[in-house]
């Protein structure tokens, strides 16, 4: 199984992401998506040693929340822009110490800040133990960073435990 | 049958207004945030709900109204999740590098240091001796 399916998960997402690009719901386009998904992290092996173990059903249930998120968060962004003068913004910058270590959660992470509107990361530290981000609207920061933290790292320590 | 279809054209057309508003407020706040960082927020909201709601309308169309089954919307926006953070975070390094280059930062200031002993990564690259970095320190 190990190896000759090295990587299961990438493996099936190559099979859904082929049926949704050729959009037919056919045995020959499942056959020719299980060759891309069989074949392809086979060649490619070799180019990710040492990845996370990841937790896909925690995962799914962290990519709901951050949907859900993202909806709820535009509507805020959508209310300062429309409604609150600019004197009245404050723009903050947020340092967050990272608990994350490996480079696959920290990238899931900073993604996860840009996406929901509100908030856009920057930079990381040199060694990847801070994230830099910038918040619209922050009037107090330390406890945005310890929402973003409780809400998203945490969880994502999960996924990635 | 004829209310089926006015009622899936009706959802249709909400959910592209709806797409095509989140765009709008989105460009808005482009042109009146005060500096470049916080007009960085305005088009992350337009790529996500914004193409999000128009994306959703084609599906409802093609699905009730046609009688199609289209799953690209849904790689369009699976691409655009995976690429519309890194557009970003580009424009924010090279906004980084301007500040110490002098131009003067936005109402939120410079950003401060990460800790005494290390810096962001868009100043310094990790090397030897870098506190935390490689084992061997």
């Amino acid at each position: 199984m190990n190896r000759f399916i090295p990587h299961p998960g990438l493996s099936v997402m190559l099979v859904i992401m082929w049926m949704v690009m050729v959009n037919d719901l056919t045995f020959g386009t499942l056959f020719l998506g299980l060759i891309v998904g069989i074949f392809l992290p086979l060649f490619t092996a070799a180019y990710w040693p040492g990845r996370p173990k990841v937790n896909f059903a925690v995962g799914f249930a962290y990519i709901a929340l951050v949907l859900w998120d993202i909806i709820v968060a535009n509507f805020e962004v959508a209310a300062i822009i429309l409604f609150k003068p600019n004197h009245k913004l404050q723009p903050a910058w947020l340092s967050i110490p990272l608990d994350l270590d490996t480079p696959e959660a920290i990238t899931v992470f900073a993604g996860t800040i840009s996406l929901t509107p509100g908030t856009v990361s920057a930079d990381v530290s040199a060694c990847g133990t801070w994230l830099l981000v910038h918040a619209l609207h922050a009037p107090d920061p330390a406890a945005e960073v310890a929402r973003v933290k409780q809400r998203y790292e945490a969880r994502l320590k999960r996924v990635f435990a | 049958m004829t209310g089926d279809f006015a009622f899936a054209e009706l959802l249709a057309s909400a959910l592209i207004v709806l797409g095509g508003a989140f765009a709008l407020i989105g460009s808005w706040g482009l042109v009146r945030l005060p500096s470049l960082m916080e007009r960085l927020h305005g088009p992350t909201k337009a790529s996500t709900l914004g193409l999000g709601g128009m994306l959703l309308g084609s599906v409802v169309f093609f699905q009730l109204v046609e009688g199609t089954w289209t799953t690209h919307e849904l790689l369009v926006s699976v691409f655009l999740f995976v690429t519309a953070p890194i557009a970003a975070n580009m424009i924010a390094k090279v906004h980084l590098h301007q500040l110490k280059l002098g131009k003067t930062p936005g109402p939120a200031g410079p950003p401060a240091e990460p800790g005494p002993d290390s810096l962001w990564a868009t100043y310094e690259a990790p090397h030897k001796g870098t506190p935390g970095c490689f084992a061997e320190d």
